[in-house]
């Protein structure tokens, strides 16, 4: 059943009823809305970055569509039809990490696609979204704060698919996955004690994963991190050309169309991870903060429509999927500007590409059930 | 899931509050990094901005430098000698093959490519970048070019690239002067101005090429160009214009030089000559025979002509008439007799008893005349007109040693001319000082009467030799040999003059001294019994010479030398030196015929041949 606004002016004026038909639709407002603004950007960034390929535009354009559509069709779905679901899909997800492991098409040297006869898929992006919902089925049927022992079984659960998407290896979406098997844990209530302890079992947990969980390649990157001027044209070599790039827009930019470091090819993968360092050189420090700024509305309603939703598994899944979704953009635009090492992290819904855009529209249409669901009871 | 019964009975007012409270902890936590996040691009960009702009203007701007274009080299009378013309080089850009190495093999089946080449290609191509053109070929004729281009469709990444080359239109014409261009070598490379040759990749390596190498070179240009990430330009603009090199004229004139050549061809010897305006010490022929095609030089000669080259018996790579060092033979007794005039030792007049040999007091040992017989009563005319050597022998005893020496180093023997091309040897004037140093031995009077004759160990450059004849024509004014005769700005008819550069003047006690030499030695071509009286049939003009021939085997005390015997290599070398005309000196001239054998018979006919080629057209 169409679900009715908290709200204590419901039935006054005209722009409310309109929303109220589209939250009949299970449509969040505020949160399409937002969303809308943040593609147009996107899409103007890519036109520039692309040097003006209509086609690649074309294709994004493409891309976003489905995108939004999965995005409808899952905001109609009831977050107890997900919940449901939940243990499900993570079994499905977790066999196709598996397979893909053992028949899994390879490309730029990592192993990530399940050739299912008539597309290409990355189970890894089911995953980004089937583990947060199974910890929040999980935990919504125990008792809050979590117990040692659920959380124990819990860190086994996040470490499952987090090894075997590290193992592809794809340590950008690994890294994805487990924060936000994490921040399920954290906000279910995961005592300080055991955060604090976390924190510094942390130092030998890395030296380990150092010396025996890191590909080579994964080392250089870390190390170039911590020193890109000493392998200014090998590792180094995007990480300061990316800073050239945000560095020389300066407060206005050079201008829409305009960027040397993207145009004249310095800036390295610019239409997919450093598209916001294609973007900061054209529009500077102010388009930087708009952009910013657009990201948090988007994580603000995200929280808003978290607080507000009505059960356990509700409220811990939208508010995973809303801090993942600023955990992506953090890690990008961190690396971006060289503020943490290169992972393949691209910026949400703004860098050229398709599965992760799926993965995330269709995280924001869980949200939008969540919102569009509720029921009229006091909380 | 520990207490079962929980499960029903969740606190969820509890709950909520934990959930809220996280969740503001998360908003706080998503508001710090965003902090962050905006910190560190204020950082960028605005503290920073500067310091990044001026990095990305330097990763898309670059100053290229442009080559100057060389200077053109012309002969006195402004006939061409070296020019830059458009070489049609076969370049690869290996980024734009399929397979580069499919495309090196079937290049191969359409024109020749040597394997020298494809190693050259193969080491460059480790060293540039993917998408410059890599040169495969250099030179490509009409014909191979031609089957280039009409199969280029085929061939994606190949093509042909058109550069300015030095030429050499007379070939192997007067290539030991001209000298030739090479690609710049390391060790060049550590002694060049780098940014001056930043656009050029030859360099002058001897000759004139080399010795005028600063004003021919000119000065590079620089042009500012946007580049991409690969360095690959997409605009360009000029900033200074490259300033071509000068040109030069060289004080040979090509035609005298070509019928020197060709003198010498005909008469199938090696050897050299060297022919000096008197007046002014300007070179107007400069021969070394054999010679070389100095256009093989210039983009980089292949093995096997270059070993063929070097290794000839001919020597044609060597410059024998600034380098070879040769006994000067019976060419030097005009001198000693000059000197022994102007030491009072002798008159002109008057005469001693020639029987064919000579001996010196407490010795045995017969100092043998050419002729077998002997000269009979000899003075210092008939002397020097029939080479009498028992007259030099004396002459040479009665001068010693010390004296000759420094006689003849008033005239430059035994040092350096000073001629403006570089590696000139500085021959050999004996003295007892230089025979102590050199071999820690005393001198011996036999060592004298030989030093008489112009043999021993005094040794000669032609160059020196046709030196000190200029000078004894122009009574003992000395110009400092010069291959250069002007410079011209490109592109305007006037040139500068360079000037002669005077030396000094060998003092003279008598002209008449002076005189009565040059008078002998018109004798020599003008007289009877002159040695050289075979070159003046129909000559139209006086000429003074003397011949000589220098020893290159030793002949035992009482061996008689026979020609015919004797192998040609170990023949004694034919010299010959003079000047013309006689009253009013425009031309002296050097020559040195190897294993020639006799001076009068080969050397001096080839002389001829020049002074006509020099003066019949001045007359004209």
């Amino acid at each position: 059943m169409p679900g009715f606004s908290k709200s204590e002016f419901a039935d006054t004026t005209r722009i409310k009823a309109g929303r109220r038909i589209l939250h009949g639709f299970h449509i969040d407002l505020p949160l399409l809305v937002s969303l809308l603004v943040l593609v147009v950007v996107g899409i103007l960034v890519l036109y520039s970055a692309s040097e003006q390929d209509n086609k690649l535009v074309e294709q994004q354009l493409i891309r976003l569509a489905i995108a939004f559509v999965v995005m409808f069709v899952i905001a109609q779905l009831s977050p107890d039809t997900l919940r449901y679901w939940s243990p499900w899909l993570f079994i499905i997800s977790l066999i196709m990490l598996i397979a893909v492991l053992l028949f899994g098409e390879e490309g730029k040297g990592a192993q990530r696609w399940l050739n299912l006869g008539f597309f290409t898929f990355q189970p890894s992006e089911l995953m980004k979204l089937a583990l947060p919902m199974l910890l929040a089925w999980y935990l919504s049927e125990a008792h809050l704060p979590p117990k040692f022992k659920q959380v124990i079984l819990v860190l086994l659960i996040i470490l499952l698919p987090t090894i075997l998407v590290a193992r592809q290896p794809d340590l950008g979406t690994s890294l994805l996955l487990a924060s936000s098997g994490i921040f399920v844990l954290f906000l279910a209530g995961l005592r300080w004690f055991y955060i604090v302890l976390s924190f510094i079992l942390l130092i030998p947990a890395s030296l380990v994963l150092w010396f025996y969980g890191m590909h080579d390649y994964q080392r250089t990157r870390v190390l170039t991190f911590l020193n890109p001027e000493s392998d200014p044209l090998g590792s180094g070599y995007h990480i300061i050309q990316s800073s050239i790039a945000i560095g020389s827009g300066g407060l206005y930019g050079k201008g829409w169309l305009n960027g040397t470091q993207s145009h004249l090819d310095f800036l390295p993968e610019r239409k997919t991870d450093f598209i916001f360092s294609a973007f900061s050189e054209e529009f500077g420090l102010i388009g930087a903060v708009i952009l910013l700024f657009i990201y948090g509305i988007i994580i603000a309603r995200g929280l808003i429509i978290a607080a507000q939703a009505q059960d356990t598994f509700s409220r811990l899944l939208a508010g995973s999927i809303i801090i993942t979704f600023f955990i992506y953009v953090f890690i990008n635009i961190g690396m971006v500007s060289g503020l943490l090492p290169v992972v393949g992290i691209p910026l949400p819904l703004v860098s050229f590409g398709g599965t992760s855009m799926v993965t995330l529209c269709a995280g924001f249409g869980i949200l939008m059930s969540i919102q569009t669901h509720r029921k009229l009871i006091a909380s | 899931m520990a207490r079962h019964s929980s499960l029903t009975i969740k606190d969820h007012f509890r709950e909520t509050h934990l959930f809220q409270q996280r969740l503001l902890v998360m908003t706080i936590f998503v508001i710090v990094l965003l902090g962050v996040l905006i910190a560190r691009l204020f950082f960028l960009q605005i503290i920073d901005h500067e310091h990044y702009t001026t990095l990305s203007e330097e990763n898309r701007l670059d100053i290229l430098p442009i080559a100057p274009i060389r200077g053109l080299i012309y002969d006195r009378n402004g006939i061409l000698l070296a020019q830059n013309v458009p070489s049609f080089a076969l370049q690869i850009i290996p980024e734009r093959t399929k397979d580069t190495n499919q495309t090196l093999l079937e290049l191969k089946k359409l024109i020749s490519i040597s394997d020298d080449e494809v190693e050259r290609f193969n080491t460059l191509r480790k060293k540039k970048r993917r998408f410059e053109g890599i040169t495969l070929r250099y030179r490509l004729n009409p014909t191979e070019r031609a089957k280039i281009a009409v199969n280029l469709d085929r061939f994606p990444g190949v093509k042909i690239a058109a550069e300015l080359t030095r030429e050499y239109p007379k070939g192997k014409l007067a290539s030991h002067a001209i000298g030739y261009m090479g690609r710049i070598n390391e060790q060049e490379l550590t002694r060049l101005d780098i940014s001056r040759y930043s656009a050029t990749k030859h360099i002058g390596k001897v000759g004139v090429e080399r010795a005028y190498e600063d004003i021919l070179h000119g000065e590079v240009g620089f042009e500012r160009v946007e580049t991409n990430s690969q360095g690959r330009i997409l605009t360009s603009t000029p900033e200074v214009d490259p300033k071509p090199g000068k040109d030069l004229y060289m004080t040979i004139d090509i035609n005298v030089q070509e019928k020197a050549e060709q003198a010498f061809k005909e008469s199938e010897n090696n050897g050299a000559l060297v022919a000096i305006d008197p007046n002014n010490g300007e070179v107007l022929a400069f021969v070394s025979m054999p010679t070389f095609d100095p256009n093989l030089f210039v983009n980089g000669i292949d093995r096997k002509t270059y070993k063929a080259l070097s290794t000839s018996p001919d020597r044609p790579l060597f410059n024998r008439a600034l380098r070879g060092q040769y006994p000067p033979g019976s060419t030097l007794k005009p001198f000693i007799a000059l000197a022994g005039l102007e030491y009072n030792l002798i008159m002109g007049n008057e005469e001693i008893k020639c029987p064919g040999y000579y001996r010196l007091k407490n010795d045995d040992r017969k100092y043998r005349d050419w002729k077998k017989h002997g000269h009979g009563e000899t003075d210092m005319s008939k002397a020097i007109v029939q080479s009498c050597d028992v007259y030099f022998y004396d002459l040479a005893l009665q001068l010693k040693i010390d004296r000759m020496h420094d006689y003849l180093a008033r005239f430059g023997l035994g040092q350096t001319t000073g001629i403006d091309i570089r590696g000139e040897a500085p021959g050999l004037l004996p003295s007892k000082a230089w025979k102590r140093k050199a071999y820690n031995l005393p001198w011996f009077p036999g060592e004298t009467l030989i030093t008489g004759i112009g043999q021993g160990f005094t040794l000669t450059t032609p160059l020196q030799l046709s030196h000190i004849t200029a000078t004894l024509s122009n009574f003992g004014r000395i110009y400092k040999p010069r291959i250069i005769h002007a410079i011209g700005e490109p592109g305007f008819e006037e040139v500068t003059i360079q000037k002669p550069r005077f030396v000094g003047i060998v003092d003279k006690k008598n002209p008449d001294h002076w005189t009565s030499i040059t008078n002998a030695m018109t004798k020599v071509v003008h007289g009877v019994y002159g040695t050289a009286r075979g070159i003046n049939r129909d000559l139209t003009y006086k000429a003074a010479g003397k011949t000589g021939t220098a020893q290159v085997f030793g002949i035992k005390e009482d061996e008689e030398y026979d020609e015919e015997k004797i192998a040609k290599k170990l023949r004694d070398h034919a010299l010959f030196i003079g000047y013309a005309p006689i009253d009013e000196p425009k031309i002296a001239i050097a020559v040195i015929v190897e294993n020639g054998g006799s001076g009068g018979a080969v050397a001096a006919p080839i002389a001829r041949k020049v002074m006509d080629a020099y003066l019949v057209k001045e007359q004209k």
